[in-house]
């Protein structure tokens, strides 16, 4: 089903909360077509959810126009089965990438789910600063033992 | 029983004295929505409950920033010994606390009818 990602969907939104049932519209229903289940079709959908939060509220500090690009495309994970890959381009502030890191559950406070979410649903996640400004973030999630 | 809250949450209060304070939720409850339902949530435990029962079967989604609200919630309300339990999650929603690992720390009934029988 990965066929439909023969060529890499992308779309592009600005860092407004209001967009964000778009893009959780959109993932879902791509998800489900590739060949996801509805559980990890819904949980997909949050991880993408959390990341582009976190985008609006520290990479663009709550500022409602600035650009996200997202791109879907079929790739391989390091097994060499297949997988969906998912990046989040911004153009904000950078944040190192040691710096985000999940908190530990056990303490019973309202912050950082977030990052738990994206690091417990993907199976691979990487944030690389861009030297030209901005961060992309690459999240795979393997979709069948299949090897491509 | 008397009504109140917002276009998100309505709150009702009932049991023998009043003392039950039932908040229904609808709608998303995400990044737009969370600080609203926090509002909601916080105005409702100054009122003085000895229970909050949130209703959150019309919720078809919701994302950690809603999940705080609820936490920051849990954290007040055990300082105050006020009984807060939560009522109908979808399977989605349901999803989002097993893997934040919140399941296990609230109190979690199937129906509102069942979170206040108990």
């Amino acid at each position: 089903m990965l066929e439909v990602l023969r060529e890499p969907v992308r779309i592009r939104i600005a860092s407004t909360p209001a967009q964000l049932p778009i893009v959780r519209a959109v993932v879902e229903r791509l998800t489900r077509l590739v060949g996801f289940d509805q559980e990890a079709s819904d949980r997909i959908t949050l991880a993408v959810d959390e990341a582009l939060t976190n985008i609006i509220r520290h990479a663009y500090h709550g500022r409602p126009d600035g650009p996200i690009e997202i791109t879907f495309r079929r790739a391989a994970d390091a097994r060499g089965a297949a997988a969906l890959c998912i990046e989040l381009r911004d153009w904000g502030t950078q944040v190192e990438p040691d710096q985000i890191r999940p908190r530990r559950l056990e303490e019973l406070r309202p912050g950082g789910l977030g990052v738990h979410i994206i690091t417990s649903v993907m199976d691979e996640v990487q944030y690389a600063p861009v030297p030209s400004g901005g961060t992309k973030l690459t999240m795979t999630k393997t979709l069948s033992r299949e090897l491509l | 029983m008397t009504n109140s809250g917002s276009e998100l949450c309505n709150v009702h209060w009932t049991g023998p004295d009043h003392t039950t304070a039932v908040v229904v939720a609808a709608g998303d409850i995400d990044l737009r929505h969370s600080a609203e339902f926090q509002r909601v949530l916080l105005e409702v435990l100054q009122a003085g409950p000895k229970r909050i029962v949130v209703d959150l079967s019309g919720v078809g989604y919701m994302d950690s920033s809603g999940v705080a609200s609820l936490v920051k919630l849990l954290a007040r309300v055990r300082r105050q010994q006020v009984d807060l339990r939560l009522a109908g999650m979808t399977r989605r929603v349901r999803s989002v606390f097993e893997i934040t690992r919140l399941d296990t720390v609230f109190e979690i009934f199937p129906s509102v009818q069942e979170a206040l029988a108990s």
